[in-house]
């Protein structure tokens, strides 16, 4: 039910945003609608902890600024290996472990890897993710496990 | 005041704008599919993440900004999805990626065996 009364707020929010017009009429049919979009999703049973984790909020606002700098960071390192004549790459596939114990970690865990430039993850299955790095030294940096940690961090089990 | 922001937000703008550019170079110059994806990942996070800040600064505080910040999340949360699984697809196509370093033993996740193809 807080699931439901979240996702109805949120949706209204972002109706509201997208909209701009303020009259009675428009936003109670904005209402409306919320909450009709919201019901339909709740019966596809999408509306609960692993549909809707509005628990992480709140540690979002420290996770996506540390996410942000470290694609930058390795943004700007890319962008150098692709402006250098040697280009010098070395392609590298490794395993590494993601030790989150929900769907969601392990979700957000292999979307920071792919969306850190430099390494995607090619395959995921249970706590396994196989990844392409561009370079040996991203490679070996991720399996180091510092971002695996920020987001076992975040998904709230305990710091390993 | 004014004259700050404008500065501010043209930095980031043509910043975004280069790292757009390096980005298509680099999917010009890299071998292979997925060493090429790296490169467009350039453009997807830091290009388009440059230029959506500079578009802000531009539009002030207004509600085009929080619709910016919109398309800025929906890029966030799509554009790893969609590599994903471009390059998921192109290894169960049997397009296994051309290494320098192989250090997972022939071994993918949710194999299980290494298979030699």
């Amino acid at each position: 039910m807080l699931y439901f009364a979240s996702a109805v707020i949120i949706t209204y929010g972002f109706w509201l945003v997208l909209s701009g017009h303020y009259t009675s009429t428009l936003m109670i049919i904005g209402a409306v609608s919320s909450v009709a979009v919201v019901a339909l999703a709740s019966r596809m049973a999408v509306i609960d902890r692993e549909g809707h984790p509005i628990y992480l909020l709140g540690r979002a606002t420290w996770y996506w600024p540390w996410l942000i700098w470290q694609i930058i960071k390795s943004g700007i390192d890319v962008s150098r290996i692709i402006l250098s004549p040697s280009l010098p790459i070395s392609p590298t596939l490794i395993n590494v472990k993601a030790s989150q114990k929900t769907v969601v970690g392990v979700v957000t865990y292999a979307n920071s890897i792919t969306l850190t430039p430099g390494t995607v993850s090619v395959e995921v299955e249970d706590n396994e993710i196989t990844v392409h790095a561009i370079t040996r030294a991203g490679a070996t940096d991720l399996a180091a496990g510092d971002m695996d940690r920020m987001v076992t961090k975040f998904e709230g089990g305990a710091p390993s | 005041m004014a004259i700050l922001v404008d500065i501010l937000s043209w930095f980031f703008l043509v910043a975004g704008g280069a790292f757009c550019i390096i980005g298509m170079v680099g999917v010009l110059r890299m071998p292979g599919m997925f060493a090429r994806l790296h490169a467009a990942s350039v453009t997807d996070t830091l290009g388009a993440g440059f230029i959506i800040i500079g578009l802000i600064l531009q539009a002030g505080f207004t509600l085009v900004s929080a619709k910016l910040i919109i398309i800025m999340g929906l890029i966030l949360l799509t554009s790893p999805v969609a590599t994903h699984a471009l390059a998921q697809a192109a290894l169960h196509a049997g397009n296994r990626p051309k290494v320098a370093h192989d250090e997972t033993g022939g071994h993918i996740a949710g194999e299980d065996e290494p298979s030699n193809s």
